[in-house]
């Protein structure tokens, strides 16, 4: 093997009472990709941000082709070849593409001469297929998520990176940019770029990973070639323990009612036209489709949150006129946001607080709120759901991303609706919490409450539901059941015209 | 000054609150515990440094020196905490003033009815301020800049720049702003002040409609997809604001005996300052009306401590301004080191 691009060894990094990383020792070969997993609190984020610059470790050395260095800050490894790019996008949206890639080195005194990193730009975005076509001076907020990402991989490029972190790059990114991002990734082993790759979908990490390194409770468990390791055998060293039943048990024949929720020619002019379908009472319903097909607007209409303009919606046979969210919370409808910390928690506010807040009256008497009933009705469903706090009091920000879904799920449950519609529910968090959230699922859909789930990660709608709406394009193109509920099929009618889906791919974050 | 924390504490000592068993537990790692412990620790060095602090004189007029601008302190904190801002109440006070002394003595109305007209206007202003912010959907900050303008600018107009002599108002109307009850020596305006800021800060901790404010300052979307009705609240913020700012404008001339159109010139910025010093955040979803009226009290005790000192009017705007830096950055080292 060649010279590692990168080491750390015995890196040590500690906040408060946590030891966040506790003696990692990973080594980055040229050309190659290294994934990094485990469960959330595992050490990933820290160890890339240490490796970033972002944190100085406590112990343990970063080698850098051979020579020991330092960082003491972001651009300060940037400008040793060290590029991090976020699971977030962290780019200036009221300023041009160019300005963005050439921000290092314009933060410095003197003149710009715009000509030339117009041209540079140019010059930079021909390696990327698909994206030769982005205007240097266009603003970066004019342009979709994927494409805002090859921005910041270019950015990284543009001062020469010897190191690219990618931290969870395809959470946003429909099907085909993460295709196309893919192909970049291999552009850049071409290259001879070292990358360092954390993602939770492990079917990306066999697809595109070389090595991987397992990470647990800051620990390192095991490094190994990818081919080395099937997947049954990856998660149960990410978890500790053997994880057998990810998915729960099918809803049993005979067991699948009447109709709950019934559908009929649903539209919101100029997003979705033409949506039809029926929850059965008992079942999981999922709703597979590309990003932008119209599973999250059509979940939002239903709910009053987007304007309906046509179509009816009933419940229990009875037609609804759902004005706004309030009347579908009335009539038993919720729903759960794909986007939990923007649209979903009040993230400076307590446990107690982010789960009352649907019904409040139901913790109040003479619209004054009692702080019994209200830290009561939390403690009830931490003790449900299983969620890892000190405190209802603790604020909710202090949490992991699972135990956070978990309170948003509970916040949603408080108020015992018939029919709760989940927007990508396992979204960002680790496997133990998403196989809690599944059971979850089923326990509910048992106990007769109406469960939709929308998800683009495939094998969660495969092993979860019963049936599978797919969407195309806003409108339902088919419902699969039993046999029917595959990767295969899901995909032939997700995509029915591929090129069409380019044009139209755009992202719903 | 005792006797008024005494009655501020009680206000929050609900089994709803933790905040008073916080305070007294540990009070330095809490906001509303730092702002008590520097104002008794000021208390303390101006009870050595002059003999004067220590008189009921001296407490009296602090107190009434802040009662007034309080309800302006309490209006703007609820602004705050909904993740707005209203620039405008000292405006609204010095209109609210010139139309209810101009009715009184050129329209020879009741000073009662009068008032309640002022409170009508204010009700007025604030459901403005709430359509250009929720229907329109300008910013709170760029609504009430332009509102804080018109209002003086009106103020301007109607008074013509002159005060008006009000001494003519009935004795009953001139106690609200300056009475003392009986033969306790406590001016009626402190009670009055004491009583709204209690009602707030339980209303604050207990109402179900005020821990709305809470939600949708923390996270605006989020209260929306929790079923709040967003615009209503905010709506509802801004007409409670110009109520309370009224009220302030109608107190003052009760005090002062006149109305003038530059009345309350600086109260915005002393709310904001005691709000924020009280642990409010200018991103929304955060403070309480305890700490802002500790804020305020704060404030106030800065500047008589300084008159008592002989240090010259001039030197209070730039102490005002460095406790205000100091507060804040204190509160933010605190909290990035928690992180």
């Amino acid at each position: 093997m060649a010279q590692p691009i990168l080491e750390v060894r015995g890196i040590r990094k500690r906040f408060f009472a946590t030891q966040a990383l506790d003696g990692v020792t990973i080594s980055l070969a040229p050309g190659s990709v290294h994934a990094v997993v485990g469960e959330n609190g595992a050490g990933k984020s820290t160890l890339m941000n240490v490796i970033g610059g972002v944190y100085e470790p406590d112990e343990g050395d970063i080698i850098l082709e051979g020579t020991k260095v330092s960082f003491r800050s972001p651009s300060d490894a940037l400008g040793r070849g060290i590029g991090f790019v976020h699971q977030e996008i962290a780019l200036c949206q009221h300023i041009s593409v160019a300005e963005n890639i050439f921000m290092p080195a314009l933060n410095r005194p003197g003149f710009v001469d715009f000509q030339d990193i117009y041209k540079e730009t140019k010059r930079l975005l021909a390696d990327f297929e698909g994206h030769a076509h982005i205007d240097p001076r266009q603003k970066v907020r004019e342009l979709g998520v994927s494409q805002q990402q090859v921005i910041e991989i270019v950015k990284a490029l543009s001062v020469n990176c010897k190191v690219i972190i990618f931290d969870e790059p395809t959470a946003a990114l429909t099907e085909s940019e993460t295709e196309v991002l893919f192909r970049i990734i291999g552009t850049l082993k071409a290259k001879g770029i070292g990358i360092l790759y954390i993602s939770h979908r492990l079917a990306e990490i066999y697809r595109i990973a070389d090595t991987v390194t397992i990470l647990r409770d800051g620990n390192l468990i095991e490094t190994n070639a990818v081919s080395a390791l099937d997947q049954v055998a990856l998660v149960n060293r990410m978890v500790g323990r053997d994880l057998t039943d990810i998915y729960p048990a099918k809803a049993a024949p005979g067991t699948i009612g009447d109709a709950i929720l019934t559908v009929k020619g649903l539209a919101c002019k100029g997003v979705f036209k033409d949506v039809s379908f029926t929850l059965k009472q008992g079942e999981i319903l999922g709703f597979a489709g590309l990003v932008g097909s119209g599973r999250t607007e059509t979940a939002r209409t239903i709910c009053g949150l987007m304007r309906r303009t046509g179509g009816t919606v009933s419940l229990g046979g009875k037609e609804l006129h759902i004005r706004d969210y309030r009347d579908a919370i009335r009539e038993g409808i919720v729903y759960l946001t794909e986007n939990r910390a923007l649209e979903g928690l009040f993230l400076d506010l307590s446990i107690s607080k982010n789960i009352s807040v649907m019904d409040l009256g139901k913790v109040a008497k003479l619209s004054l709120i009692q702080a019994k009933a209200e830290n009561g009705l939390a403690q009830r469903y931490v003790g449900e759901m299983l969620i890892k706090i000190a405190s209802v009091g603790q604020k909710v920000n202090s949490l992991s991303g699972g135990n956070q879904q978990k309170v948003l799920i509970s916040k949603l449950l408080s108020v015992a609706p018939k029919v709760i519609i989940m927007d990508e529910p396992t979204r960002g968090i680790d496997i133990g919490a998403k196989a809690q959230i599944y059971h979850l699922l089923r326990r509910l859909a048992s106990e007769g409450i109406g469960v939709i789930m929308i998800s683009s990660e495939l094998p969660e709608v495969i092993g979860v539901c019963d049936r599978v709406a797919v969407m195309y394009e806003g409108s339902v193109c088919g419902v699969l059941e039993g046999g029917g509920v595959n990767e295969r099929s899901i995909v032939q009618m997700a995509c029915l015209s591929s090129e069409e889906q380019e044009n139209h791919g755009r992202g719903v974050a | 000054m005792r006797k008024g924390k005494a009655a501020d504490v009680e206000s929050i000592a609900d089994p709803q609150s933790p905040a008073i068993k916080r305070v007294f537990r540990k009070p330095g790692s809490f906001r509303e515990g730092t702002t008590i412990l520097v104002i008794i620790g000021l208390s303390i060095m101006m009870g050595i440094l002059s003999p004067y602090f220590l008189t009921s004189a001296n407490f009296r007029t602090m107190f009434m020196s802040f009662a007034i601008n309080g309800m302006v302190v309490i209006a703007m904190t609820l602004a705050l905490i909904s993740g707005g801002i209203d620039l405008g109440v000292g405006s609204v006070m010095a209109l609210v003033g010139v139309v209810v002394g101009t009715l009184f003595l050129n329209f020879h109305m009741n000073i009662w009815l009068a008032s309640l007209v002022g409170l009508l206007l204010g009700l007025v202003i604030g459901t403005i301020n709430g359509l250009f912010i929720t229907k329109i959907g300008l910013s709170p900050f760029i609504t009430t800049l332009g509102m804080m303008q018109v209002a003086r600018g009106i103020a301007n107009v109607v008074s013509q720049g002159m005060p008006l002599p009000l001494q003519s108002m009935p004795v009953e109307f001139k106690f609200i702003g300056r009475g003392i009850i009986g033969s306790t020596g406590i001016p009626f305006v402190i009670v009055l002040f004491l009583v709204v800021a209690v009602a707030f800060d339980f209303l604050s901790r207990r109402s179900t409609i005020i821990r709305k404010i809470y939600y949708v300052g923390s996270n605006e979307k989020a209260a929306r997809f929790s079923g709040i009705d967003v615009n209503k609240v905010r709506m509802g913020v801004y007409m409670l604001v110009g109520v309370l700012a009224a009220f302030a404008g109608i107190l003052s001339i009760a005090r002062f005996n006149s109305a003038t159109n530059t009345l309350a010139e600086t109260v915005n910025m002393d709310a904001i300052s005691a709000a924020v010093i009280g642990g409010a955040s200018l991103n929304g979803g955060e403070g309480t009306i305890f700490g802002a009226v500790l804020g305020i009290a704060l404030l106030a005790l800065i500047q008589t401590s300084l008159n008592l000192l002989d240090v010259g009017p001039y030197w209070q705007s730039l102490v005002t301004g460095l406790v205000l830096l100091l507060a804040v950055s204190i509160d933010f080292l605190s909290h990035r080191k928690a992180r």
